[in-house]
């Protein structure tokens, strides 16, 4: 185990040193994040309680949404992109041939990703909308504790998802078009548009079943104390979100890794 | 015992090629037949053309590809089947890949492959502190990989692949795009580490001074079959390539017409005559001198690439 710790380090500290794209990105998102509090203001204005957000919610949610957009990897993820283009090119072959489980690899290589962009992106915006808006912070610390396993489990489903995308240019000629299908269904399901709980009757139903609102709509309806089923059914929803992607993701190395060895590539 | 071990290994892919809406399937054989075995501690050149199938061996003898048939054994292993168990045990280089992280320190890339190898401490210190000293990495350590020079980073890359103490190394193309001093040193140091850790080297080249310099034994192939086996003297006797005669006249003078000679080229007063190896050089001199006015002469060898050249025209008739 210790080779995935040190892995995930060394891409912790590898994102670390792109320090002018971090920090014009976390300008980004906080521009972001006053263009939607404008449009979820005067939504909730019109509508008030809807989805039972409250315009403190509706507003947490902006920033929260804003600043997790990278470390989740809603749009993608330079890693699981890099793992694509390797597919892309055959480099992936040298993947292969270290003593290392690709999938595992790539976990960790995302989950020190992941941890550098949530410290270093998730809480400029957070810190900048606090100080402008009145926003709700989890009141307890078993609340901070769910917040912290629903942010883990959201990166690692989203990875899941991104993984299988990556692993479908052994199949596929060229998957930039699976990537792109990918990142729309991840922009809409995983309630970056609009949060997933104003979607009324089944399409609402529906969207909050896909594994993408378990990437971001979850955690953050931990954060805001709001979820349906309550904190220990959205946990258990993102569990078995992860144990059905990572199967299907180790399924999809072990086809991959069969086709690379016997048809060569 | 043999450390790798081939016997009629063949490789076949299918190519499926697209002219309009019909698809066409047809079979390319990459490797054919090809068997040989590698005592530990050799040095072996693997040469051949593009698309010779060298990739495709190599390919199979770390594991990552299945013969089409045939059988492969490497340190007792059955590479595909045990392809992660026998990852521990060789170290690849890609002379134009890397595995050594773009954005971090070297250190950084050493200190995973430790992890990774799993091996212990003491043991990687030690290597590390060897490598190091033996190809200059002392200042580079703290530099990220992406600042590097071509030279050094491959220095990096092969530093990287002998940490672990593997007991075959697969070099493809090491010293690609390197300059002169730096292709030096490098084989200086595969030599020594051969030398005196028993490694096997199995070296993928287009440049045949590596060839010259490191091995003791050549394998050519070409179109998947194997063309020549052997140490690089009987490789050199066998082609009977021929020799040149630079001959420099007085003057300016048509083409020399001497039986068993071939001027191949003529630049005022000098000539380039080719004859074979088993031509004694003594007797075609005199004659020359004997009919013109012969100023200076020089006698040169038939260079490597001349010979493969020769071997590849051979193979393909």
């Amino acid at each position: 185990m210790g080779v995935y710790w040190a892995i995930a380090v060394r891409s912790f500290r590898r994102f670390s040193t792109y320090r002018i794209a971090t920090l014009t990105g976390a300008f980004t998102n906080t521009v972001f994040g006053f263009i939607f509090c404008g449009v979820y203001l005067t939504l909730w204005e019109l509508r008030p309680g809807l989805g039972g957000y409250d315009v403190s919610d509706a507003l947490t949610f902006v920033w929260l949404q804003q600043g997790l957009l990278m470390p989740i990897g809603i749009f993608g993820a330079s890693t699981t992109v890099e793992l694509g283009e390797r597919v892309r090119t055959g480099e992936i072959a040298v993947d292969l041939y270290r003593p290392t489980q690709l999938m595992l690899w790539w976990l960790s290589v995302d989950a020190g990703r992941a941890m550098f962009q949530l410290i270093a992106r998730g809480g400029l915006p957070l810190l900048v909308g606090s100080l402008v808006f009145d926003l709700n912070f989890p009141s307890s610390a078993a609340q901070w504790v769910a917040v912290a396993a629903a942010l883990v489990f959201g990166v690692v489903v989203s990875f899941g998802i991104r993984y299988l995308v990556a692993l479908s240019g052994f199949w596929i000629t060229d998957s930039r078009g699976v990537e792109h299908v990918a990142m729309v269904l991840s922009l809409f399901f995983s309630g970056t548009i609009l949060p997933l709980v104003v979607f009324p009757g089944w399409i609402g139903e529906v969207a909050r079943a896909t594994p993408w609102a378990a990437t971001l709509q979850v955690p953050i309806d931990v954060w805001l104390g709001r979820n349906p089923g309550g904190v220990g059914s959205a946990l258990a929803f993102q569990l078995g979100w992860i144990v059905v992607l990572l199967a299907a993701g180790s399924l999809a190395t072990v086809f991959a890794t069969r086709k690379v060895v016997i048809q060569g590539g | 015992m043999p450390v790798i071990e081939l016997e009629n290994v063949s490789r076949a892919f299918t190519v499926t090629s697209r002219t309009g809406l019909r698809r066409t399937r047809r079979e390319v054989r990459a490797v054919d037949g090809l068997s040989f075995t590698v005592e530990p501690g050799e040095v072996m050149g693997y040469i051949g053309p593009n698309g010779a199938g060298k990739s495709t061996t190599i390919k199979m003898l770390t594991g990552i590809l299945v013969p089409s048939s045939g059988s492969i054994r490497v340190a007792g292993v059955d590479p595909s089947r045990h392809r992660l168990k026998l990852a521990k045990r060789i170290g690849v280089v890609f002379g134009q890949r890397t595995t050594l992280w773009w954005d971090l320190p070297l250190k950084d890339s050493f200190a995973v492959l430790q992890k990774m190898y799993a091996v212990p401490r003491a043991r990687h210190a030690e290597n590390l502190a060897t490598f190091v000293e033996l190809l200059d990495l002392g200042d580079l350590l703290d530099v990220p990989v992406r600042q590097l020079s071509l030279g050094q980073r491959m220095r990096g890359d092969i530093a990287a692949a002998l940490l672990h103490d593997p007991e075959i190394v697969y070099l493809d193309e090491p010293t690609i795009g390197l300059d002169i001093v730096s292709k030096a040193r490098l084989r200086e140091f595969l030599a020594q580490v051969n030398a005196e850790r028993g490694t096997t080297i199995i070296l993928t080249t287009h440049d045949l001074d590596d060839i010259e310099a490191l091995c003791s034994r050549v394998m050519v192939i070409d179109h998947g079959h194997q063309v020549f086996d052997g140490t690089l003297p009987v490789l050199r006797a066998s082609q009977n390539a021929p020799r040149t005669l630079i001959i420099d006249l007085a003057t300016s003078h048509p083409p020399i017409t001497i039986p068993g000679t071939t001027v191949t080229k003529t630049d005022g007063p000098r000539q380039w005559l080719t004859f074979p190896t088993t031509t004694s050089a003594a007797p075609l001199v005199a004659q020359i001198a004997a009919t013109y006015p012969l100023v200076d002469l020089t006698v040169t060898e038939p260079t490597i690439e001349s010979i493969i050249t020769n071997l590849y025209a051979q193979a393909h008739k």
